[in-house]
């Protein structure tokens, strides 16, 4: 397998840099798909007799594993390098979905926890930092437009999964014109043993060819002098182990945490909450089921476009003032939703998009405040280990605003007051996001690693 | 666009203009119909 070394996939010269960011669009669209499980969900209810949260279980169990593999495997991406890295997630991404297909085919759900939701969510994890590092290095003169296009794909992988998944799913259950139509089990089974052989194929695209930039590499006209313009932007390198031991690792985590807690707190609830929201006296909601789904739409492109424009944006705004946009201004936002979003739709439509597109931009754009704090050294390593943030969120946030709910009355019973609890919930906590970004300062240099050669760029392991 | 450039290499090989083509219409096409189709269920919103 030497042929997946670090060492085989430098550029040659003259290489352009510009297909490393499809390189990377390749991996994320496809893990992205884990967004798209809905479309399949009622079916796997059907097929094993369980309830919804047993088969929410299968979800939560890659999330948790996505988290907890990229924290541990970072340091192991880094070391060997993209390739490696993505040539790994494909084989277990694909490998989860046969399992789960197999599960599925003979009416064993934990197979399919094994399958997609352990399996295929070391896949997920090791996927999603895998060309992290790489882009940041290929675009040192913009690295938050370089990991932007990259993460913009994990939100864009389940707006093609969606219609792909359905018009499959349709293809292959021959009952599917009947009124009141659910996908049969054999049908979902097809559909993951589809899934995992074009999933494979468009990875490993991915993975052959990506490249990592020949050391001493810097693109024309690049001045690596000018790169440290800003007060937090440092040319040392921190290395991942040292980079926990810091307050800025953990002021930085507790931001990403309360940002995405509180896109969360929206995300999980949108066909829902919006029906809730415009809902009359006499208990019925001005929003249809249908309009509900277009909103729920429109929530998917500004988390996908917001990965990309406000990362972009970072890099000339710099990191920390635009997470002060993300967590202030997103503080100001959900309030009026709290207070005033029941007033027209335009209004609470306009509201939850910008939230969400900040929601997005801070998971896109937090790889180079990464790279801005600690430099380039262990940057994929230190990213996998800040991901926990985001497994811890996706617990709290459902958790808050579901606790909250329940306190408020049964679903369908529910209405905009209903949701002020949990929103302003939210609100106090994106304020203390606000507060912990605030307190980043330069990392200590005693954190620095020593720098073995004058005048050198960067050190020689990583990618 | 910029084209890398390693030290010591005197003259930079020209760019496959046509293989960047086709990487990003491998990733670019899919990503337009998912916007697209998302779109079609948006316009519900403004109906």
């Amino acid at each position: 397998m030497g042929w997946l070394d670090r060492e085989r996939t430098v550029a040659p010269p003259g290489f352009n840099r510009w297909l490393v960011p499809p390189a990377a669009l390749a991996v994320h669209l496809c893990i992205g798909q884990a967004y798209a499980t809905s479309v399949y969900k009622t079916a796997l209810v059907k097929h094993f007799g369980a309830s919804l949260t047993e088969i929410g279980v299968i979800f939560s169990i890659a999330i948790v594993m996505l988290g907890l593999s990229a924290a541990i495997m970072g340091t192991w991406v880094d070391t060997n390098g993209p390739r490696k890295a993505m040539f790994t997630s494909a084989v277990f991404w694909a490998s989860g979905f046969l399992i789960g297909s197999l599960g599925i085919f003979t009416s064993q759900l934990w197979l399919v926890y094994l399958g997609y939701g352990f399996v295929g969510g070391i896949g997920l994890g090791i996927g999603y930092i895998s060309p992290v590092s790489t882009l940041i290095k290929w675009f040192p003169d913009r690295p938050g437009l370089a990991t932007g296009m990259a993460i913009m794909g994990f939100g864009g992988g389940a707006l093609i999964a969606s219609p792909v998944s359905t018009a499959l799913l349709k293809m292959y259950d021959p009952n599917s014109g009947a009124q009141g139509w659910v996908a049969s089990g054999d049908a979902v089974g097809k559909l993951f043993l589809t899934l995992a052989v074009v999933y494979l194929v468009y990875m490993l695209f991915g993975a052959f060819t990506i490249r990592v930039p020949a050391e001493g590499w810097k693109p024309a006209g690049f001045d690596p002098a000018k790169v440290k313009t800003a007060p937090l932007v440092t040319t040392d390198n921190v290395s991942a182990k040292n980079a926990i031991k810091t307050r800025q690792f953990w002021l930085v985590w507790i931001a990403l945490f309360c940002n995405v807690t509180a896109g969360i707190g929206i995300l999980e609830q949108a066909a829902p909450m919006i029906q809730d929201f415009f809902r009359q006296s006499d208990g019925v909601s001005l929003v249809s089921a249908a309009v509900a789904s277009g909103f729920v739409g429109l929530l998917s492109i500004g988390n996908m476009s917001g990965r990309f424009a406000w990362s972009a944006t970072s890099d000339v705004t710099g990191r920390k003032r635009i997470y002060m946009v993300y967590l202030g201004v997103g503080a100001v936002l959900y309030t009026v939703l709290a207070l005033a979003g029941s007033t027209t739709t335009f209004l609470y439509v306009a509201l939850a998009f910008i939230i969400i597109s900040f929601y997005g931009g801070g998971f896109a754009t937090v790889p180079a405040y990464l790279r801005d704090l600690f430099g380039t050294f262990q940057v994929g390593a230190i990213h996998g280990r800040l991901l926990t943030a985001w497994s811890a969120a996706g617990i709290a946030g459902p958790l808050i605003v579901n606790a909250f709910l329940d306190a408020q009355g049964k679903p369908g019973q529910l209405d905009a007051a209903s949701y002020q609890p949990a929103l302003l919930t939210m609100v106090g906590l994106l304020v203390v996001g606000f507060v912990a970004n605030l307190l980043v300062k330069p990392v200590e240099a005693r954190f620095h690693e020593p720098r073995p050669e004058r005048g050198r760029y960067e050190p020689a392991m990583e990618a | 666009m910029s084209t890398a450039h390693t030290p010591g290499a005197h003259a930079p090989v020209k760019a496959s203009t046509g293989r960047l083509a086709v990487a990003w219409a491998l990733v670019g096409v899919p990503l337009a119909y998912g916007v697209y189709e998302t779109l079609t269920r948006v316009v519900a919103l403004f109906g």
